[in-house]
Parts: structure tokens; sequence; C-alpha cells
């Protein structure tokens, strides 16, 4: 038991490494809140794209959903990292991580919206229509307002995901909260660092965790 | 970036077929990963999901039902802090405890436990959905509880459950390659030290490209099946 | 271009892929008329109304609703609908908004109505069909007739030209369906032009100026109700009129 102690909850070791841990959060929670945003943006875009019913449109899009959907983040990640200044585009760490996480949580937003907007009855399109409302009006006045509560728990599950998949970013060596404590761990050689950013991570998500639960139970399947 | 160029660093042949070996061995351990981890950890997931049903019952002693507030911190921990936190923590910080454990098998364990919580929560929830008035008739008939939960509810609840689980596996197979940053040599860690090796992306892509060609079919099942149930 | 014509419909085709739906509809429909569809189910009669706002895009043939060619390539499509009100059978009306909220939507962002413009004229249009003091309610919280009543109401509030009526009573409880009949007589009454698709003949004998009938995409009988009712030259009339009276 107080091997436990002296190992994984280190008061000692905390303290000093509380700056490194404090300035990884920050980062992670930046890329975090950035991420998410430009996914959910991207992912409805190509959602009311997609209902536009082009199909050279379509086409692409479902290349798009279906290889980013398949590829693992990791490797989307490294992809982006390593390959694309061969083709001229170096982006810095913090960035590649962005567009990767936006890549990947485009597709699967996509997916979200596009179940959530062709679950609306076509009788609303119609009536819309009938009324003289053009595509767009009848995309953000009708169908949309409609829409979340149908993408609500799935959004909010994948919201989840988004933000725990941002610990892949370490893999690039960006100083987010894990990478922060794995230095921390080695110049400390304690795992006290590691254990409280799992911690943390585990106050950040928790009541996204719990979210997630009620709002399928509430308006689930 | 002219085309030549693009040929020799993203799709280049020679490195293509030379690293092509090495890389199937990196995808076999993937493989092997992934099925250890699914098949047990969606074992444990339904285990604990139905022993997690049977406490809960009103008509046991509250002892036995705060066995559940275990099980309920065990899921949502699980579920809440990201994958390689999970993995580092196993390898890297367990050892400080005397508990080491072979990277293998610490990246088989860290995924079966994820695995478990986010099966047990899909499990229980659609065997809570199914009519308990079926048990009873079951018991009626002089079958005990368990035997009624097997052969009655578990089969019903595979149905309904099958949708949600298909997607969570595949997402679970796809964190696989974390096991690379603890230094498994799977798929992606093979491809990355080929490509500091030979300074060339083309492993790189050609990782990418087993990837997706083994994860595609699995995405485009997972939804024909999720279409063909939800009716 | 006949003035006196309101809505012209020059030799319709309609394909569903390879089946014919509308094989060459040719109709004019005056100014006031109330033009009742009947026909047995398959006919064509909802696909023909629903050509005449594009809700379904005819393939061949031309229709003139108040001497402009809507089928013209360029035209513009939601000015047009908005000069042309529809109830659907199944209302669709939108649950997000309040009956009040489902009548001022497209008064303000097709009409470019203001707010206080808006509410004034949605709340009028309500008052017309007896739901004034529904106006907050939502969709769910009414009757299918009421629903119906709002739906009529919405489309009224556009000041269209013409209505059109795609089987208004048919998705309808019996008790309810008198109280959406009333609210279009009166509507006929006061010289609205018309077009519905019924199987309800009580309406069609006491409102109708016209009856159309439509068997297997084709017009067979497009006369007055006295003349259909009484006595009908095709004998599919015949056939289907004694089926269901």
């Amino acid at each position: 038991m107080e091997a436990i102690i002296y190992n994984f909850f280190n008061i000692e070791v905390l303290l000093r490494a509380r700056y490194l841990l404090w300035l990884g959060l920050q980062v992670t929670l930046k890329l975090a809140f950035l991420s998410l945003l430009l996914a959910i943006l991207a992912g409805l875009l190509l959602a009311v794209l997609r209902h536009l019913n082009n199909p050279v449109l379509n086409v692409l899009i479902i290349i798009y959903v279906d290889l980013f959907r398949a590829l693992p983040t990791i490797v989307l990640f490294m992809l982006v990292y390593f390959t694309w200044p061969y083709f001229g585009i170096s982006l810095p760490r913090y960035w590649s991580a962005v567009v990767a996480l936006m890549i990947n949580g485009a597709a699967y937003f996509e997916e979200i919206f596009r179940a959530g907007i062709e679950s609306i009855d076509r009788g609303q399109t119609e009536a819309a229509r009938a009324l003289g409302l053009n595509f767009t009006q009848t995309m953000f006045s009708v169908i949309l307002p409609q829409a979340v509560k149908v993408v609500l728990p799935p959004a909010t599950s994948n919201s989840l995901e988004l933000i725990k998949t941002t610990v892949l970013a370490s893999v690039i060596a960006l100083p987010e909260l894990m990478r922060q404590a794995q230095q921390a761990h080695g110049s400390l050689a304690s795992p006290t660092p590691l254990i409280a950013a799992a911690l943390i991570y585990l106050v950040l998500l928790w009541p996204l965790v719990r979210l997630t639960s009620y709002l399928e139970k509430t308006y689930g399947k | 970036m002219n085309l030549h160029d693009l040929f020799y660093y993203f799709f280049n042949y020679k490195f293509f077929i030379l690293t092509l070996p090495d890389l199937l061995k990196g995808l076999v351990v993937t493989i092997e990963i992934a099925a250890l981890s699914l098949i047990l950890g969606f074992l444990w997931g339904l285990v604990l999901a139905v022993i997690r049903v049977m406490i809960k019952r009103p008509e046991n002693p509250l002892v036995v039902r705060l066995i559940n507030i275990p099980i309920a911190i065990y899921v949502d921990v699980l579920r809440a802090i990201p994958p390689l936190v999970t993995l580092v923590v196993i390898y890297y910080a367990l050892p400080f405890v005397n508990i080491t454990i072979p990277r293998f098998w610490a990246a088989v364990l860290t995924f079966v436990l994820i695995l478990s919580a986010f099966a047990e929560e899909i499990f229980r929830a659609t065997i809570e959905a199914i009519d308990f008035g079926q048990i009873e008739a079951a018991r009626s008939l002089g079958i005990s509880y368990i035997q009624s939960m097997i052969s009655v509810v578990i089969p019903q609840a595979f149905r309904i459950a099958l949708p949600p689980l298909t997607s969570r596996l595949i997402a679970i197979t796809k964190d696989v390659s974390m096991a690379s940053v603890i230094g498994v040599a799977d798929l992606l860690k093979k491809a990355r030290a080929a490509q500091s090796l030979y300074a060339n992306p083309t492993p790189l892509f050609s990782a990418a490209l087993l990837f997706t060609l083994l994860f595609l079919p699995l995405v485009r099942l997972s939804m024909r099946l999720e279409k063909k149930l939800a009716e | 271009m006949g003035n006196d014509n309101l809505v012209e419909i020059r030799d319709l085709h309609k394909y569903f892929k390879k089946l014919e739906v509308l094989k060459g509809i040719n109709m004019n429909v005056r100014r006031k008329d109330v033009v009742c569809l009947l026909g047995p189910s398959g006919a064509g009669k909802s696909t023909l109304l629903r050509c005449i706002n594009r809700l379904e895009e005819p393939t061949s043939g031309k229709i003139f609703i108040d001497g402009d060619e809507i089928t013209a390539h360029g035209i513009d499509l939601n000015l047009m609908r908005s000069e042309v009100g529809m109830v659907f059978q199944h209302f669709n009306l939108f649950p997000h908004l309040t009956a009040l909220g489902n009548c001022t939507l497209a008064l303000m962002k097709v009409k470019k109505l203001d707010k206080t413009q808006a509410r004034d004229l949605g709340m009028e249009m309500l008052n017309q069909v007896g739901l004034a003091n529904k106006a907050e309610s939502k969709p769910r919280q009414l009757s299918g007739g009421q629903q119906q009543r709002v739906a009529i109401a919405r489309a009224l509030a556009m000041d269209p030209k013409l209505m059109l009526f795609d089987e208004p009573t048919s998705a309808l409880d019996p008790e309810l369906i008198g109280e959406v009949l009333d609210t279009m007589i009166s509507l006929a009454e006061k010289g609205m032009t018309m077009i519905v698709v019924t199987h309800e003949m009580g309406f069609a004998r006491k409102a109708a100026s016209r009856l159309c009938m439509l068997d297997h995409g084709v017009i067979l009988e497009d006369s007055t109700p006295e003349q259909i009712f009484t006595a009908p030259s095709h004998p599919r009339t015949k056939e289907f009129l004694s089926k269901i009276l």
C-alpha cells in the first residue's frame, strides 16, 4: 500500500511536476476545443452538401468519409506531420494535430449529421419548398432544427471520442498533457505525473461520459 | 513536387517490396492483439453486464447491491480515460509497484479492459431493455434465473446490441496501433522504423494502405449491419 | 394565352423511370374554378397536382400559371411556389414551431415581411380557419383536423393565386373530416381557385365547379359535377362511381 502511495501519489513529485502538467493541460484544452469546433463545422457542411444529391459530389464525400473512418487516427497524425512536408506543406506540430483531428472528426460527424437529416420526414422538405423557401432556408429553418434532437446523443458521444483522441498528438511530440506527463515521469523517475495526468483526464471527461449515457437513454433508439 | 518525385517518395516500388515482408510481420502482430482483445474484451464485458444486472435486482440485500458501485466506477473510468493514457499507465507505471507486464500483453490487457467497459454498458442497456416478463415466464416453468438469462435474454440481447457494439469493436481495433507507442512491433512501428531507416515515407504510406484495406470492408460491413438490424 | 385561364396544362407527360404515369394531360383551369380530380389509385392524380408546383418534375409538356410558363428554363421556382399554395395529406406542419410560427415562417423568409407584419397576417389567417386561440400551440397538441386547418392557414397566408389540395382529408379520423371540408368550402365561396384531389364525393358535389376523372394517366372526362354524377359518358367513370357511391 505504501508503495502505491509513494510511487503513484507522491506529493513531492507532483509539486515539482505541476507546472509541466499545467502547460500540457492548456495545450490539450486548446487543441480539443479548436479541433472539435472545426470537425463539427466541416462535418455539418459535408452533410448539407450531401443533401444536395449531386452525384459527383456525393461520390467524393463518400470516398472521403469511408477513407477517414477506416484509417486509424494515429496513422493519420503521422501522415500529416511526417509526409506533408514532402509536398511542401510543413505544418508545425500543433496545426498538424488540428488538421488530423479535423479530417478524422469531420468524417464521423458527417455520418452523424447525415443520419439526422435523413431521419426528418420528406414531407417537411416538400411543405417548405411548396411555400417557396429555397434550399438554404429549408435546411436551416426547418430540417436542421428538427435534426438537433436526433443528432445530440451521437454527437456528444463523438465529441467525447475526439477529445480523447487529442492524446495521440503526443506521438508527434506535441507537448499536450500526456506528453508533458511522460517528460516529467522521465526526469523525475516517478510514475506520479502519469497517474496525475490520468486523473486530470478523468475529471475532464467523466462528466461527458455521464452526459452521453443520459442522452442516449433519453433520446436513444 | 513533380510526378517523378511523387513516385520516388510515396509509391516507391523498390522500397515497397523491400519493406513489405517486415510490414506484414507487423500486421500479423496487430491482428493478434486485436483478435485477443476483441474476444476477451467482449466476453468479459458480457460477464460484467450480466453480473451487474443480477446484482441490481431490488430483492437483493443492500450489501450485494453495493457491489454495483465498484463496477460502475470501473466502467466509467475506463470509458473516460483516453486509451493511450491507460496503455502508458499499465506499461510504465505498474512496474513501480512490481507489476511488470511484457509489452504485447500490456497492450492486450489495456484493450481488453477498455472494450469490456464499453461492452458492459451496451449489453447492460439491452438486457435491461428486454422485457423481464420473459424471465418470469421462464422461471415459472422452473428454469433457474441464470439459465433463463442464458437461454432467453442473452440471445435476444445479442441482436439488439450488435450494431453499437460493432462500431465500438472497429474503433478499438483501430486503436490497437497505439501499441507501437510502447514499442510493440506492430504494423505502425515497423513502418516508422523503416521510414527512419530509409528516409523515405513509402513504408508509412504502405502501412496506411494496408490499414485502409483492412478496415474499409469492416466499416462498410458494420454500416450494412446497422441498417439491416434497424428494421 | 387566355386571361381567363389561371392554369393551362399542355400535353403533360411524366415518366417514373420506365413507367409512364401521365400520358399527355391537357387541362385548363379558369379563375375561381374549383376542380376535383377523381379516379382510382395509381391514376396519376397526385402526380398531376404536384407537377403544377413542380414538386414533381414533368418529363415533357408545358404548364402555364397566370400566363407565365412555369416549365420554362430558369424561372424562379421559389417565387412561383410562393404564389401557389399546397395542402398535404399528412399536413406536414413544422413540429418545432407553433401554429402561428408555421404561418409566419415563409412570410418572413420568402415575402420578407418583418416580425410584426408576419404575426398580424398569420393571426388573421388562423382566425379565418377558426383557430386563433391555438396560435401558440405546437402541432402535437392539436387534433388532426386542427392541424390540417393550420396547414390551410399556412398556405393561405402567402396570398396564393391558386390552392392545391392533395387528399386533404384522407389521413383524418371521420369525425374530423367535416371541419376541414367546411373550411375548404368557405374558401371556395370566397372565390379561391382550387384544384383538389379527393375521395370525398359530398364535397365534390357541393363545392366543385368541375370534376375531372383520371385513369391510368389520362383524363377520361372533364365536366360539371351534375353531368358526371347523373350521366357519365365513359364506362370506366361509371364503374369508378358505382364503386364509391
